[in-house]
């Protein structure tokens, strides 16, 4: 009896949340965050980001195009049961776009929001084909994808070593997951072209134990290791790679293994290691005095404030920022102010955002120009090298933003992805 | 009072042995499978199909399936997440490798081959027992996801390692991938759970469950007065393995539509489904479900409860969530070590009697 009355009570919350969403007509975008568990460390960053973006944005403007924005967060802990039950939980209040900050969230999603007409985001992560919008029509991967970042990778490691990688040994050290594997066939393709050996060390979730992948580096003695990880597996891999002493400006990471607090456990150690950005570092942006006097100061922010300026604050910022133009475009498009998740998908497609754009949003040189069009939903792909600076506890860009090697990540973006359609029965749209 | 036995007469021994020998219970229950089978899917969307119900209906399988091993044959495994996988993967290569092959044949195919993976790995209960039993199964539980995610073959050579459930159709009415309708998907898993939950209940009565329940209760005493035990042991391993590949093929294919062996069935799981059965009831088949229901619906209760209803901050009900449930365990283990099931069981003894205790 128990059960029953308990199950009753959550009806009866249900149906009242179901009436009180109908009511008002916001912008509503879900924030499918974590804040707990092994990779609640890089979600808080993000998932604040994120928050303080709309904030600002309703506080400021009042929300876009004169709609308030409604940001409901829901907690996945990284796990994708949980974040299925998010989805489900948001997507009848009008959630517009998804950005689950997860790889195996996303490919959880990818059928799903397809069927239900919801765009998702997923800010060079998720499944990398999904950057040819012919065969994924609502699933988005712009300003860069994964494979995008590990042609940039092997370009830079390459001029390096004076243009020539034959015979050279690259050690990949990846999270044993969709995440983590995704790299491996471009890699695999880049060393055939480049002549470098390939060497793959997985690492089981949560990743707190590498004793042994570190031992065989130890051995091995690669020329360089490429780092995909995510989460407390981010600061072990570095906390190991000092104790065995590799040289950390060999040692360079993924966007998703280039923040502050993956760095800063190992101290001055960690002195030298590099990765990718996607996007500018520090808080040295126009944006930030609105943002510290509008939300930080008015006491609005999501978390405790502490996080401003840091890789993963800025980059859930972005995400915003990107979710923010495109459902300004949606309005545009479509003349409306309320918008429907499949008007934000038409706006998403149609996003455009130059440097002047960016300047005005108070991020002059923040990003790359994006141009996202039906075929390309994957955005320019560039990216550029950044430094970990231990002393003065920041990261500093190093390189400018180049392209990948489109020649090798196309095609497999092309045979991915044409896989998919064959396995799911679907006809590549005409994009005229 | 409510539970009258008087003037309920058996004139067989069938009807005196029949699993619900008291008229009303028959008629609660009849009316509960009714409710279930025939209002429920008029009723049902997407968020309670996807957050409640489909969960609570592959977790008790998969809590059915170890009550087998565990609780009726005394078999500690704690290879569940493991055998879930092997279910999961036999599904998705056997419909990926014949399309058209009946979804229903498919899992019930691939709890056959899961059946046949548990005897494999149930080979050492011969001569190892108790807590060794448990490290040997924790063992078949690392070794089945580190093979799935090494060997490409069982994921189709895929660039990312995931499994995926393609659309498939039953009578015309699609009941897998993202374009199936709630009541289909429901449906689909409430016949499997309702026929193996009857099989069960049938097969731990007849003379198979009780050379479990002898060998659980002291092997020696069994084996001396002639109760096979490699027989015993073996069978309950195929039986329970194969409930539990059921369940992971309904995990893989109707649930969850995509998988990735460490997130998807790591030894998390195999805890989840071991602390399942012992809150809900050991040896127990209504045990499986309420451990399973509880286990499942609370988290997911109490964060609409507390995140929906007060509005407090998700990171502080994630945290909230696990202290309750933990202290609720605690609470329930203590006042009724039994499990749910006997909190259940002593409910039904006193309403029987009121409103004369004595």
């Amino acid at each position: 009896m128990k059960y029953i009355k308990l199950l009753f009570t959550t009806g009866v919350t249900l149906i009242f949340l179901a009436i009180s969403t109908m009511a008002s007509a916001e912008l509503v975008f879900p924030s499918l965050s974590y804040r707990t568990g092994p990779y609640a460390p890089n979600g808080i960053q993000f998932a604040d980001g994120y928050e303080d973006y709309f904030t600002l944005l309703n506080e400021r403007d009042g929300g876009i195009g004169g709609e308030p924005i409604k940001v409901i967060e829901c907690e996945t802990g990284y796990n994708t049961e949980k974040g299925v039950e998010c989805y489900e939980s948001t997507k009848g209040q009008g959630a517009l776009v998804y950005q689950p900050l997860s790889t195996g969230i996303t490919y959880q999603l990818i059928p799903k929001v397809t069927a239900d007409d919801i765009p998702m985001h997923s800010m060079g992560y998720g499944r990398t084909s999904a950057a040819n919008g012919k065969v994924f029509s609502h699933v988005f991967n712009y300003p860069g994808t994964y494979w995008d970042a590990a042609s940039i990778i092997i370009k830079y490691v390459s001029d390096q070593e004076g243009g020539d990688l034959n015979g050279k040994k690259i050690a990949l050290v990846y999270h044993n997951s969709a995440y983590g594997k995704e790299p491996i066939r471009t890699l695999e393709e880049l060393s055939k072209k480049h002549g470098y050996e390939l060497v793959l060390l997985a690492v089981d979730h949560p990743g707190q134990e590498q004793k042994s992948q570190w031992l065989q580096i130890r051995r091995d003695r690669p020329d360089y290791v490429l780092m995909w990880g995510w989460g407390v597996m981010n600061q072990v891999a570095i906390q190991e790679a000092a104790n065995i002493r590799y040289p950390m400006d060999k040692f360079i990471g993924v966007w998703w293994s280039a923040s502050e607090n993956d760095v800063l456990p190992a101290g001055d150690s960690a002195n030298g290691y590099k990765a990718i950005a996607m996007h500018g570092v520090g808080d040295d942006f126009p944006i930030y005095e609105d943002m510290r006097k509008h939300v930080l100061d008015a006491g609005k922010a999501a978390g405790d404030g502490s996080n401003l300026g840091t890789v993963l604050y800025n980059r859930g910022m972005y995400a915003a920022m990107l979710a923010a133009e495109a459902a300004k475009t949606a309005q545009e498009i479509h003349d409306t102010r309320a918008l429907t998740p499949s008007q934000m998908r038409d706006g998403m497609e149609a996003l455009k955002i130059d440097q002047a754009r960016m300047a005005e949003l108070g991020l002059p040189n923040f990003g790359p120009e994006i141009n996202v069009t039906c075929e390309n939903h994957g955005g320019p792909g560039l990216g550029a090298i950044q430094q970990w600076d231990a002393g003065a506890k920041q990261w500093s860009l190093i390189t400018d933003f180049t392209g990948a090697d489109r020649e090798i990540v196309d095609a497999l973006i092309m045979e991915d992805s044409d896989a998919y359609a064959a396995e799911n029965n679907i006809t590549p749209r005409d994009c005229g | 009072m409510f539970y009258r036995e008087s003037g309920d007469f058996k004139t067989s021994y069938r009807a005196d042995q029949q699993t619900f020998p008291l008229k009303l219970d028959r008629w609660v229950v009849w009316l509960f499978i009714a409710f279930a089978f025939l209002v429920v899917p008029f009723l049902i969307n997407d968020y309670w199909e996807k957050s409640v119900l489909l969960p609570v209906l592959v977790w008790s399988m998969a809590a059915l399936g170890l009550n087998i091993l565990t609780g009726y044959c005394g078999q500690v495994s704690l290879g569940t997440g493991g055998f879930m996988a092997v279910g999961a993967y036999a599904s998705y290569k056997l419909t990926t490798a014949m399309p058209e092959l009946n979804l229903f044949i498919v899992i019930i195919l691939s709890g056959g081959i899961t059946a046949m993976v548990g005897v494999l790995f149930g080979l050492p209960s011969l001569r190892i027992k108790g807590f060794y039993l448990a490290v040997a199964t924790l063992a078949s539980q690392f070794f089945l996801v580190w093979l799935f995610n090494k060997v490409p073959w069982f994921y189709n050579y895929s660039a990312s390692g995931q499994i995926t459930a393609p659309e498939r159709t039953i009578l015309g009415v699609i009941v897998s991938g993202p374009n199936a309708p709630p009541w289909a998907t429901y449906l689909f898993c409430l016949t499997l759970v309702v026929i193996l939950a009857i099989v069960a209940r049938n097969l731990t009565r007849g003379r198979i469950g009780r050379s479990w329940m002898a060998i659980r209760d002291m092997d020696i005493a069994a084996e001396i007065i002639g109760v096979p035990p490699l027989a015993a042991k073996l069978s309950a391993f195929a039986v329970s393995s194969f409930y539990v590949g059921v369940a992971g093929a309904m995990f893989f294919m109707i649930y969850l539509g995509a998988a990735e062996p460490t997130e998807a069935f790591g030894i998390d799981k195999s805890f989840l489904v071991l602390f399942m059965i012992i809150i809900g009831g050991l040896g127990s088949i209504v045990g499986s479900f309420i451990g399973a229901t509880f286990l499942i619906l609370l988290p997911v209760l109490l964060k609409n409860i507390l995140v929906g209803g007060f509005g407090w901050p998700t990171d502080l009900v994630a945290h909230l969530i696990l202290m309750i449930i933990g202290g609720l365990i605690m609470f329930f283990l203590i006042v009724e070590p039994h499990g749910l099931t006997q909190l259940w069981r002593i409910t039904k003894e006193k309403l029987r009697l009121w409103p004369f205790p004595h």
